[in-house]
């Protein structure tokens, strides 16, 4: 059998895998690529990890390298710092960003600046990792989203994978970063399964990508809200609004030229963030095309963001403050509305 | 309103004619777009736009001859809208009614298209103008093509003069402003010889490793020495203009290219002075082709600041240039021969060139042009610093 015979018969029979087993996996292939990686956060080792990501690892690569620490993110992400400054490694992990702000400190006053104060002589290569978002009931304090917290610091890179592909792929290079990456996994794509080939492997993490073509408006999204599009996306096509939906990826630095290139030929923006609107990361991205495609738009921005609360633990209320499918295509249908491809 | 006028493509043009518009009304250029084709006496030139702006009128047609300086198109900021246009203002303000809700891209392509919004509206639009609504007023039927392509292709071919009235213009172009330099500037005269053994034998050894397109050819080598020379002596790179002399910082090297049907130009090689010389190599190969086949930018030809004229293999010995107004010297390199050379006191048969410096005496003298003749000596003597 041909070598593409063979690619052929994998790629047809490709194993299915839950994100949360994708990022398990890209976490072992580092940790078994470089020994000066390490995993460290609350609750990794024997527990596994909050969110079940580091299940079994601590067995695998003992407790030197799977590292459980004290209830003190300021604590530890601040020893992550100084390990990478001493030449390992570290994969940090938070539990939830709602914890890392007492991690913030460190994050913008060491890491993010150290390379800079130290007029180039001291990179920080850390990896920080945490789960991002709501939508699972577990009330305020444990359903932020502070993405744009960390898009707004020159000095990170901060990427969102929001497919499997991603969460086995981003870490590696995460990893061969010489400055500091924070990555957010929404907590709600755990358990979410997808194809994905038995050879992958580490994926680029500077361009933002197309999920779905299309040539009517153009959705701009990452992390949770990627599915939501999705699916807005096909309830809008069967009324025959054929939406492009275009998955970030990195939200610092912004492949935002992805995204010019797609408005100018749709001529609409919905841009759809979890996070609340006011200052967030819809609004600079909203920005940047009016900045930039004012004269290729036919209507104004959209946005489609959390209502300004704190997210509420009822589940229809929770649901009522978040993005839905339904609120992204009433919002992608009403961009259109005055247009041929509505009054069809 | 900035006006974009016929530009000087070098101090003998005193009239150009424009063959080709590449920018259209409601255009944005930016500085360096390649915006027109202009015929001088000696070539059709790309000319570059030398600063952003959306076009808001040609005032020249295709085919046209028109003076140096003639305004030839008007350029507005980049940011202004449909809503700025000086020929709706009046009309506008005729009828003072709600402004039209129209979003950007309608206003734009309404622009393009001569549609007016307020008719656009008043016909069954009345909510917001999109594109749509423009497109639907400009063609009636549906799905008409896009204007813009049809008009190009109809368009005829650009006028390009006849080949004998093109070298009978040049000739003449030449024969006036050589006899402007002859005239005006006082010319003296220097020349060397110069042993190129060393640099000939570190360049075949450069050479060695190097695909036949890659090798770099004596005649590089020989232009990066001139232009690092130019740059170390004062009162040779720049320009005399109004009774002084303007020094320039930049080595803008014109390179002496004559053209196959008769004819000589003379474009820029920018920068030579940093060009490693595998760069400086492809650039000088790139000029010729394109001085050949008339497609040469409009920077090029207006910006020389000191010319080089390398007669090749088959050329003859020695070369006395004429300097090209406004630049100030020109040095010329003749035919490399292998002459008896007088090595440690013993006779040898070495590669040599003979070099010659056409420099003007209101801004240097004899001194400083043996400098400059020296320091390009000293800098083939060092070739691995070239």
């Amino acid at each position: 059998m041909s070598r593409q015979q063979t690619r052929a018969r994998v790629a047809a029979e490709q194993p299915v895998v839950t994100y949360r087993e994708a990022v398990r996996e890209g976490i072992r292939d580092a940790m078994r690529r470089d020994d000066r990686v390490f995993l460290m956060g609350e609750d990794v080792g024997r527990y596994g990890g909050g969110f079940g990501v580091s299940m079994g690892l601590l067995e695998e690569f003992g407790e030197e390298r799977i590292r459980d620490t004290p209830l003190s993110e300021g604590g530890f992400v601040g020893a992550g710092i100084g390990a990478a400054l001493g030449g390992m490694r570290p994969i940090v992990e938070i539990m939830t960003v709602n914890f890392s702000l007492l991690a913030l400190d460190q994050i913008l006053n060491s890491a993010a600046t150290l390379l800079h104060m130290s007029g180039g002589q001291f990179n920080v290569p850390l990896v920080i990792r945490m789960a991002t978002g709501g939508g699972r009931q577990l009330a305020a304090q444990h359903s932020r989203s502070l993405e744009g917290f960390y898009a707004h610091i020159p000095g990170l890179r901060v990427l969102a994978p929001a497919t499997v592909a991603d969460a086995r792929g981003m870490l590696w290079t995460a990893l061969e970063d010489p400055d500091p990456v924070v990555i957010f996994e929404h907590g709600s794509l755990y358990n979410m399964s997808g194809g994905l080939p038995a050879d992958s492997w580490a994926v680029g993490i500077d361009r933002a990508m197309v999920s779905r073509p299309g040539e009517h408006v153009t959705l701009v999204t990452h992390g949770g809200s990627l599915r939501l599009c999705l699916e807005a996306a096909e309830a809008l096509a069967a009324e025959g609004i054929l939406a492009e939906v275009i998955d970030l990826r990195s939200l610092r630095p912004l492949d935002d030229a992805t995204v010019f290139e797609s408005v100018a030929r749709t001529h609409r923006a919905l841009v759809v963030d979890e996070a609340w609107r006011t200052c967030g990361l819809s609004a600079e991205v909203a920005a940047r095309i009016g900045e930039e495609c004012f004269y290729d738009l036919d209507a104004p921005v959209g946005r489609v963001a959390a209502v300004e609360v704190p997210v509420p633990y009822p589940r229809h209320l929770e649901q009522a403050a978040l993005p839905s499918a339904e609120r992204i295509a009433a919002a992608a249908r009403r961009l259109l509305s005055g247009s041929e491809a509505a009054r069809a | 309103m900035p006006e974009f006028t016929m530009p000087s493509l070098g101090a003998d043009m005193t009239e150009g004619t424009l063959l080709e518009w590449h920018m259209h009304p409601g255009d944005v250029v930016h500085r360096g777009d390649i915006v027109a084709v202009v015929d001088t006496e000696k070539s059709a030139i790309d000319i570059e736009v030398f600063e952003d702006g959306r076009v808001e009128r040609l005032l020249v047609e295709e085919g046209t001859k028109v003076p140096v300086g003639t305004p030839i198109a008007m350029l507005g900021p980049v940011t202004a809208g449909a809503g700025s246009q000086p020929k709706a203002a009046p009309a506008r303000r005729a009828s003072p009614g709600p402004r039209v809700s129209a979003s950007p891209l309608a206003r734009r392509r309404a622009q393009e298209l001569g549609v007016d919004l307020e008719v656009v509206r008043d016909n069954g639009s009345p909510g917001v103008v999109t594109v749509a609504d423009v497109e639907r007023a400009a063609h009636p039927e549906p799905a008409a093509a896009r204007p813009k392509e049809p008009q190009r292709e109809s368009r005829p071919e650009p006028p390009s003069a006849p080949t004998a009235d093109r070298a009978a213009s040049m000739r003449a172009a030449i024969g006036a402003l050589m006899a402007r330099s002859k005239r005006e500037i006082p010319h003296y005269y220097l020349e060397s010889v110069i042993d190129l053994h060393g640099v000939l034998a570190w360049l075949a050894d450069l050479n060695a490793g190097r695909a036949l397109a890659d090798r770099i050819l004596p005649a590089a080598v020989l232009l990066k020495g001139a232009a690092l020379a130019a740059r170390e002596v004062p009162g040779m790179n720049g320009f005399y203009r109004d009774g002084a002399f303007e020094q320039q910082e930049h080595v803008h090297l014109g390179v002496a290219v004559s053209l196959r049907g008769g004819g000589l130009i003379a474009p820029a090689l920018h920068d030579a002075d940093r060009l490693p010389l595998a760069d400086l190599m492809a650039g000088m190969k790139d000029l010729v082709t394109r001085a050949r086949t008339g497609r040469l930018r409009a920077s090029e030809m207006s910006d020389p600041t000191i010319t080089v004229t390398s007669l090749g293999e088959q050329g003859a010995e020695l070369v006395h240039g004429v300097i090209y107004p406004p630049q100030v010297a020109l040095v010329g390199f003749g035919r490399i021969v292998e002459r008896p050379w007088a090595v440690d006191g013993m006779l040898a048969v070495r590669p040599t060139v003979t070099v010659t410096l056409a420099a003007d005496h209101r801004v240097s003298d004899g001194h400083q042009g043996g400098l400059l003749l020296a320091a390009i000596e000293d800098r083939l003597k060092r070739p691995e610093e070239l």
